[in-house]
């Protein structure tokens, strides 16, 4: 309707204001322009509302009809008749910026541009920076992120199919097993063809098919006491789907002294849980369980079984918590245990505190010198008589 | 009556049971009302003391019964007591 938007008085502020309004914070920003215009450059906390999309979209990105609103667009006609559209819908306190992006830049002020990604970046995450939640920062910082998982096997092995996919820049191993007919029904990053190497290498000829922007690093070995925090020092979460508790605890004590997030899950069965560890900020493993249990209360998934799509559902929630953890996102599973019972389909979440005398993080916890960070205890005496395959 | 969780590793003790009914006060005497029902759940969950295991976890409805008054912890008609053993199953 070519002339709506001179039949009313909408209030038009120059891009130095806007600058100074958004700085000041209690704005909400929207941008006003198409989505491929969005994914090339936009305001830092712009949100994208399309003008064929107003109606069914402003009232997710801006519920406060009495709060500031700054409209931008390209040049500033879009977000002037976007302005008019708001004020007939009850926003009172509305302004266009004068001149859009073009002057906003023009005027040396920032954007957030997709400078950092190729053109085929842009294309392969484009369903992840139309996300408010992820945008371009937060797939640069997923494609600048370094995860390490803790075997490659039936939770590893979707956990990495997804961070791959999802373009973690850096993907750490684990793993001194080789593929074996037995994995297949539910390690879905291995196949028939790559029965008998090891599991490392057979996870990077996947991720590597998957997306070539992931950098894979192999650790064909066992984590112990003498390269846990070699190995971990360059990474920034760690995935822990250990299959025995004297790794866990290890990994558990080690993560604390590196400060370091840790995403666990474990499976058998039909069942599995998942927390997430973040040091001094919520529980420890340890916190959670203080003394491993005796054998016949932990058989392993070789001795028990486990439903393959379990090992897909707790591996793809582990993906998911890593993610969020990139980003900044949402809400992670810190101080939380989720449950998840295949059979009845239900999930359960405890409460997890943390434990003011955990031996680890605790409040009598003594600060581990340097000339002590690599010495841990013995934790196969510890976990002696414990379950797991080892 | 409270509804007592029962963990997999434990099912085989319950006749693979899931969920147990069991009536008491308190924390304490559902578990006992649970072993004198099941008796071979006793050694997996109490110790020669007659304390809980270390390794077992205990939550009534969403809180750990540690952070509550133990095994003293009062229980309702309806509430849930869930039993949790640590699980490594990961990998293989």
């Amino acid at each position: 309707m070519p002339g709506t938007e001179t039949q009313v008085t909408i209030e038009e502020i120059q891009p130095f204001e806007a600058a100074e309004e958004i700085n000041g914070g209690d704005v909400v920003l929207i941008d006003t322009r198409e989505p491929h215009e969005y994914q090339e450059a936009h305001l830092e906390g712009g949100k994208l509302v399309p003008p064929g999309l107003l109606g069914d979209e402003i009232e997710g990105a801006a519920p406060d009809k009495s709060a500031r609103t700054i409209l931008y667009c390209r040049s500033g006609n879009r977000s002037a008749i976007a302005a008019a559209q708001l004020q007939a819908m009850g926003y009172d306190n509305v302004a266009s910026m004068a001149g859009g992006i073009l002057l906003w830049q023009e005027q040396g002020l920032p954007v957030v541009s997709t400078s950092g990604m190729t053109a085929e970046q842009r294309e392969r995450y484009s369903r992840h920076t139309l996300l408010p939640e992820v945008g371009v920062d937060g797939q640069l910082k997923l494609l600048n992120s370094k995860v390490l998982l803790l075997g490659a096997g039936g939770l590893g092995a979707p956990t990495a199919l997804y961070l791959a996919a999802a373009g973690v820049g850096t993907i750490g191993l684990v793993d001194d097993d080789v593929v074996d007919a037995s994995n297949l029904q539910r390690q879905v990053i291995h196949n028939t063809e790559r029965i008998g190497m090891p599991k490392t290498t057979s996870a990077r000829i996947f991720i590597e098919q998957l997306n070539p922007d992931v950098n894979v690093v192999e650790h064909n070995g066992r984590l112990d006491a003498s390269n846990i925090l070699e190995v971990m020092k360059d990474y920034d979460i760690v995935v822990d789907g250990a299959d025995n508790f004297p790794t866990r605890y290890l990994l558990n004590d080690a993560s604390v002294r590196l400060r370091k997030p840790v995403v666990s899950a474990s499976i058998l069965g039909f069942d599995g849980q998942i927390s997430t560890f973040v040091p001094y900020e919520g529980p420890c493993y340890r916190c959670l369980y203080p003394t491993p249990p005796p054998a016949e209360l932990a058989p392993s998934c070789s001795a028990n079984g486990v439903l393959g799509v379990m090992a897909g559902t707790m591996g793809t929630l582990q993906a998911n918590e890593v993610i969020k953890l990139v980003l900044g996102a949402g809400e992670p599973l810190i101080g939380r245990l989720l449950l998840y019972d295949a059979l009845g389909t239900t999930f359960t979440e405890l409460k997890v505190r943390r434990d003011p005398e955990c031996p680890i993080c605790g409040e009598h916890a003594e600060e581990v010198p340097e000339s002590e960070m690599g010495k841990f205890p013995d934790y196969d005496a510890f976990c002696a008589g414990a379950g797991g395959d080892r | 009556m409270a509804t007592v969780r029962i963990p997999p590793v434990l099912r085989p003790k319950t006749g693979g049971q899931s969920e147990v009914e069991a009536a008491g006060g308190n924390v304490g005497e559902v578990l006992r009302a649970l072993t004198e029902a099941h008796p071979d759940t006793s050694t997996q969950l109490f110790g020669e003391d007659g304390e809980l295991n270390r390794y077992v976890n205990v939550y009534l409805n969403d809180e750990d019964v540690r952070v509550l008054d133990g095994l003293e912890t009062a229980v309702k008609d309806g509430d849930t007591v869930v039993i949790l053993p640590a699980m490594a199953g990961g990998t293989r």
